[in-house]
């Protein structure tokens, strides 16, 4: 099935010297969806993002843009936006000027490019900062002129390069939000690149992951999560706890497949202190806790069962657990993987018909 | 407070040190250079500058000078542009071949352009049939201060130009901006203080080269000494007044360059706040 691709790569291939930092890179992208390039640092998604913007040439495959094969179209004919990490606002220029640079470089006529100027401006909430330097302004707002600046030659196409790292972690909540609203309002097909999973999962419509150059899989945040396709997203999404030999643990003692190792993320466990109540009697099984850890909203505690560390969450409202206590431990479902793939496998007693639910 | 007190008296003493090491090496003989250049009165000194020759010899420091650094202006932002802004195979050769004349003796300079284009080279013949003369001529001496000059400029860009990065310039380009306009807007803006400085320093070694220049001049009075070669030439021939007296000339413009310096640099750290 041929999908009508906005923007696309066929086997991209790009090498540094002796580092490849994209093998083989393929995926297509529909208008008007806002994707997450995700993947840890130096997994060659800074450079998907360079090729596509022209800053990069690829060594070979194609670049596709509304159609047309890219590859030999310089940076400054391809019509993109771009919002750099550190933004890279002219530092020379006033915010009135930086805005209105690309403008003034496409020769549009001077009341246009006022009245654009003016219009980025209201869109971000910064018209009183129009003559002031990018270094008077504050970290976020000189996100959301760097924004309005790539923006206002009306681009088809959007990338932004780690668009929250550098501001505060206050700040960037309210950024992430504030971004998706604009992206949606303005209708412009974007893509973001992040190292940080939370910042994929609650802004992208859709999720590229990237790992050694390689794509791992590209999907919805929700089917990221819920269904990873290899081992390194099995292993990369959540907070997970890596456990050698998952079949040691109740419930998982007959599950299919020839993976043995698997990663068990804090929200699939739940914790409950002796003589509490059990939702799953059977299939439960018993752990010390090693150690808790204060996170603000939540307990994070650390237990030992079967000779293996978990990391599992209880809330703050929950009876207190203290180190040494030793407490039952109930699975819910653990992303087991091989060298190859990775699978979803579920605590029998949730699927098998004898289980008795209290 | 103990501490504070010794440092105060070291403080002291190293102020005092630098003082007295100032006023003996650079302050007592800078008025001694103005207190012989006015011995005998104003009227000789007077007479020694306007002399034809002296006049001559100013004219041709300021025409080598201006000369030098304008080719020495291009070729800093033609150097340091392409060594900052691209990678390529023998970059460091490059960077490392322009720090040459600071570490060549200016003598040894003067030689390679006499080897280069005097009688012995391949190239005298050519350039005797097209009536072109550089050693012991203006050209040579002009050669020679560019030669000896051409680091100052480059190395004040580089740094800057490496601190800034390239984002500016990559954002510029993406939005369309050909290489002119993103050096005029984004470019330029980030060097202009560096860049008037290493012209300003550019220009006080040129006026007082004399190593290299004394090689290639040939020392013909009226047609190819500099400011500093007359002096020297005064000096030898036992006319302390007139040497002095040029030489007082020389000592105002280096402190007009050196006041234009700290005038500079005080506008560039301002500037980058």
């Amino acid at each position: 099935m041929e999908k009508n691709y906005y923007v696309e790569l066929k086997g991209v291939n790009k090498s540094f010297g002796s580092f490849q930092a994209s093998k083989d890179i393929s995926f297509g992208i529909e208008k008007g969806k806002l994707i997450g390039l995700l993947g840890p640092s130096g997994s060659g998604k800074t450079t998907i993002l360079r090729m596509l913007a022209g800053l990069e040439t690829a060594d070979s495959g194609d670049i596709i843009i509304d159609g047309t094969v890219v590859n030999d179209v310089p940076a400054s004919k391809r019509g993109i936006g771009f919002v750099f990490q550190n933004y890279a606002l002219f530092r020379y220029l006033t915010v009135y000027e930086n805005i209105a640079f690309g403008l003034k470089v496409q020769k549009w006529p001077k009341e246009k490019i006022r009245a654009r100027v003016e219009e980025m401006l209201r869109l971000v909430g910064l018209e009183d900062t129009a003559k002031r330097y990018p270094n008077q302004l504050s970290g976020g707002q000189r996100q959301r002129i760097a924004f309005a600046r790539a923006l206002a030659p009306q681009p088809q196409l959007l990338l932004l390069d780690e668009p929250f790292a550098a501001v505060d972690a206050k700040v960037r909540q309210e950024l992430r939000s504030w971004l998706r609203e604009m992206i949606s309002a303005v209708g412009v097909t974007s893509i973001f690149v992040t190292h940080d999973q939370d910042e994929a999962i609650e802004v992208a419509d859709e999720i590229i992951i990237t790992n050694e150059g390689r794509i791992e899989q590209i999907g919805t945040p929700k089917d990221i999560y819920r269904q990873p396709d290899t081992p390194f997203v099995a292993q990369f999404i959540g907070q997970s706890s890596i456990v050698e030999d998952f079949r040691r643990f109740a419930g998982f003692e007959h599950a299919g497949s020839g993976a043995t190792r698997a990663a068990v993320r804090p929200e699939y466990i739940s914790v409950s202190k002796q003589g509490e109540l059990l939702k799953f009697p059977v299939n439960t099984e018993t752990g010390v806790v090693e150690r808790t850890a204060f996170r603000g909203s939540e307990i994070e505690l650390t237990i030992r069962v079967k000779d293996t560390l978990l990391t599992a969450k209880r809330l703050l409202d929950d009876a207190p657990v203290s180190v040494g206590e030793t407490v039952h431990v109930f699975i819910y479902r653990i992303y087991a993987f091989d060298n190859e793939k990775a699978y979803v496998i579920e605590n029998a007693a949730l699927t098998s018909p004898d289980s008795i639910v209290i | 407070m103990k501490q504070n007190e010794q440092s105060g008296a070291v403080k002291w003493l190293l102020i005092a040190f630098s003082a007295i090491f100032l006023a003996v090496m650079l302050i007592l003989p800078l008025i001694y250079v103005l207190i012989t250049a006015f011995r005998e009165g104003v009227q000789p000194y007077l007479e020694a500058v306007t002399d034809p020759y002296a006049l001559k010899s100013i004219q041709l420091t300021l025409e080598a000078t201006v000369i030098a650094v304008v080719v020495n202006t291009i070729f800093g932002l033609f150097a340091s542009w392409c060594i900052t802004k691209f990678q390529f195979r023998g970059k460091k050769v490059i960077s490392t071949l322009i720090d040459l004349p600071l570490t060549v003796s200016p003598i040894i300079a003067g030689l390679i352009y006499v080897l280069t284009f005097g009688r012995q080279s391949f190239l005298y013949p050519y350039l005797k049939a097209a009536n072109i003369s550089i050693i012991y001529a203006v050209p040579g001496i002009v050669l020679a201060t560019i030669f000896v000059t051409f680091p100052f400029i480059s190395r004040e860009i580089i740094p800057v130009l490496t601190a800034a990065g390239k984002d500016e310039e990559e954002a510029a380009a993406l939005m369309g901006a050909g290489g002119w306009t993103i050096f005029r807007r984004v470019t330029f803006p980030h060097i202009k203080w560096a860049l008037l400085y290493g012209i300003v320093l550019c220009t006080a070694r040129a006026m007082g080269e004399f190593g290299a220049v004394s090689v290639l001049s040939g020392h013909l009075r009226g047609k190819t000494n500099t400011m500093p070669l007359y002096i020297e030439l005064l000096y030898q021939g036992y006319d302390f007044t007139g040497a002095f007296a040029v030489s007082s000339i020389l000592v105002v413009m280096a402190i007009i360059i050196l006041v234009l310096r700290s005038v500079l640099e005080y506008r560039g750290k301002k500037n980058e706040e």
